[in-house]
């Protein structure tokens, strides 16, 4: 086994909470978007599709400048969020989420978009006859229907998180144990003299973190499509 | 008592309706594409006429000049579609209960037994609709319609996708609930015979109008 660090250690965890919360807080916002998209015709539609895949094309850096701008402590929104509600996102651990949710957000939403757009419409007409709201429609056939790509979503999302590296450090930086995720740590550590076998230990750990992450895709999804199709 | 005049541009196709029914079962008979599933959609409010009104007894469905649409799950109008429709991520069970759920009726095992009993489905009530026959899937269809009490069942070709076979397995079925169910029904149609054996009031419908509305004597041998 490793020997890590306790630096390591809190690196590694740092990444995994950082990931775990913004796909938690992006998947209903992607939900929500991924819908519209997929159902709703609506003036501006192509606009707002090209804002969602724009992280995407952006160089990283561009976006975490762009967040620096609109949700540091001097920023239109961050001010507001911190005089307000109290929450503050630079140079925090929830900024490094914020960055890795918007980053992950395309990833996030493209499946969901699909397969909700593979949901038979003839089904949601037929719950709607049987007394369904839009609202109990969407939470009872639409949502289930499209699980598999939710869960694809998700964890491709995940994975984005805890890898991202270009937004998250322009816009909180690289602060041990409050910003310095794995590739963070990794970095630093490529750049101190001798650092390259603590660097080496951390690529491990990255790579075995993305490969979990792939094969609990494949079982979430295996289970979720047996789920709609089972006898 | 369905009363209903619409006017509804489909493209090039338009419809121009007026119906009156207070019969227990009413025959929409036609060709396919004369407009009879948009005529009932639009009973059913999933398509709304561009103008025009129906109603159910003393209550508004659709009055175009004075800006009503009751929204489909407001209707309490079943509806048993060519192709069954059931949901896939749920048993037969789910599937039945789905309607009572969504218009928040109290549970009733009587009712469930009764329907269940009625079109014969009790033994498949914990399977998935995945790999049951055209013919069980119509039954649990019809089934879940009536489970969620509509004051009016739409019936849109409930026979077309299925074989003679099948047919003749499912005709008494449709028989004995329009003897026992007391639910009025509209029945879509284009073929003479199981009109004549279900409905007693027949509507003509072709290009999108009314030709002539009375008794069976109006179907074509």
């Amino acid at each position: 086994m490793i020997d890590l660090t306790p630096e390591e250690w809190t690196a590694i965890l740092l990444s995994i909470r950082v990931a775990t919360v913004a796909t938690l807080v992006a998947t209903p916002i992607a939900i929500g978007v991924a819908w519209l998209l997929a159902r709703v015709e609506f003036p501006g539609k192509a606009a707002i599709d090209a804002i969602v895949y724009l992280p995407l094309v952006l160089p990283p850096v561009v976006t975490g400048y762009l967040l620096l701008l609109t949700f540091g402590r001097r920023g239109l929104v961050g001010a507001w969020l911190a005089d307000n509600l109290g929450i503050v996102f630079s140079f925090r651990w929830t900024g490094a989420a914020l960055a890795c949710g918007v980053m992950a957000f395309p990833l996030l939403v493209r499946p969901i978009r699909l397969s909700i757009e593979a949901v038979d419409r003839r089904l949601e007409q037929a719950a709607s006859t049987l007394g369904a709201s839009p609202w109990r429609v969407f939470t009872t056939i639409t949502l289930p229907l499209a699980l598999p790509g939710v869960v694809a979503g998700m964890v491709l999302a995940f994975a984005k998180a805890i890898g991202e590296f270009g937004a998250t450090i322009t816009f909180v930086s690289n602060i041990p144990g409050e910003t310095q995720t794995i590739s963070a740590a990794i970095y630093s550590l490529i750049q101190t003299p001798n650092g390259d076998t603590a660097a080496l230990r951390l690529v491990v750990i990255s790579i075995m973190i993305a490969v979990a992450a792939l094969i609990a895709s494949e079982i979430l999804a295996r289970r979720a499509t047996q789920r709609l199709h089972g006898a | 008592m369905l009363r209903m005049d619409v006017v509804k541009r489909l493209g090039a196709f338009s419809i121009e309706a007026s119906i009156i029914s207070q019969d227990r079962v009413t025959g929409l008979f036609g060709m396919s594409g004369a407009g009879k599933t948009s005529l009932i959609s639009m009973i059913a409010g999933l398509l709304k006429p561009d103008r025009g009104m129906i109603s159910i007894d003393a209550d508004t469905l659709d009055d175009t000049a004075a800006g009503i649409h009751v929204p489909s799950h407001r209707r309490r109008i079943g509806y048993v579609f060519q192709d069954a429709r059931l949901f896939p991520q749920m048993s037969v069970r789910q599937n039945l209960d789905y309607g009572r759920r969504m218009n928040r009726l109290e549970p009733s095992t009587d009712d469930q037994t009764r329907v269940a009993d009625l079109l014969d489905i009790g033994y498949l009530l914990d399977r998935r609709p995945g790999n049951l026959s055209g013919g069980e899937r119509q039954r649990i269809a019809l089934g879940r319609a009536l489970l969620a009490k509509p004051r009016l069942l739409l019936l849109d070709e409930p026979l077309g996708s299925l074989d003679d076979e099948r047919k003749a397995e499912i005709l008494p079925y449709l028989i004995r609930l329009r003897d026992e169910t007391g639910v009025p029904m509209v029945y879509v149609s284009h073929d003479a015979d199981e009109l004549r054996q279900l409905a007693g009031h027949i509507v003509l419908i072709k290009r999108g109008r009314i030709t002539a509305s009375g008794g069976t004597e109006l179907l074509p041998n």
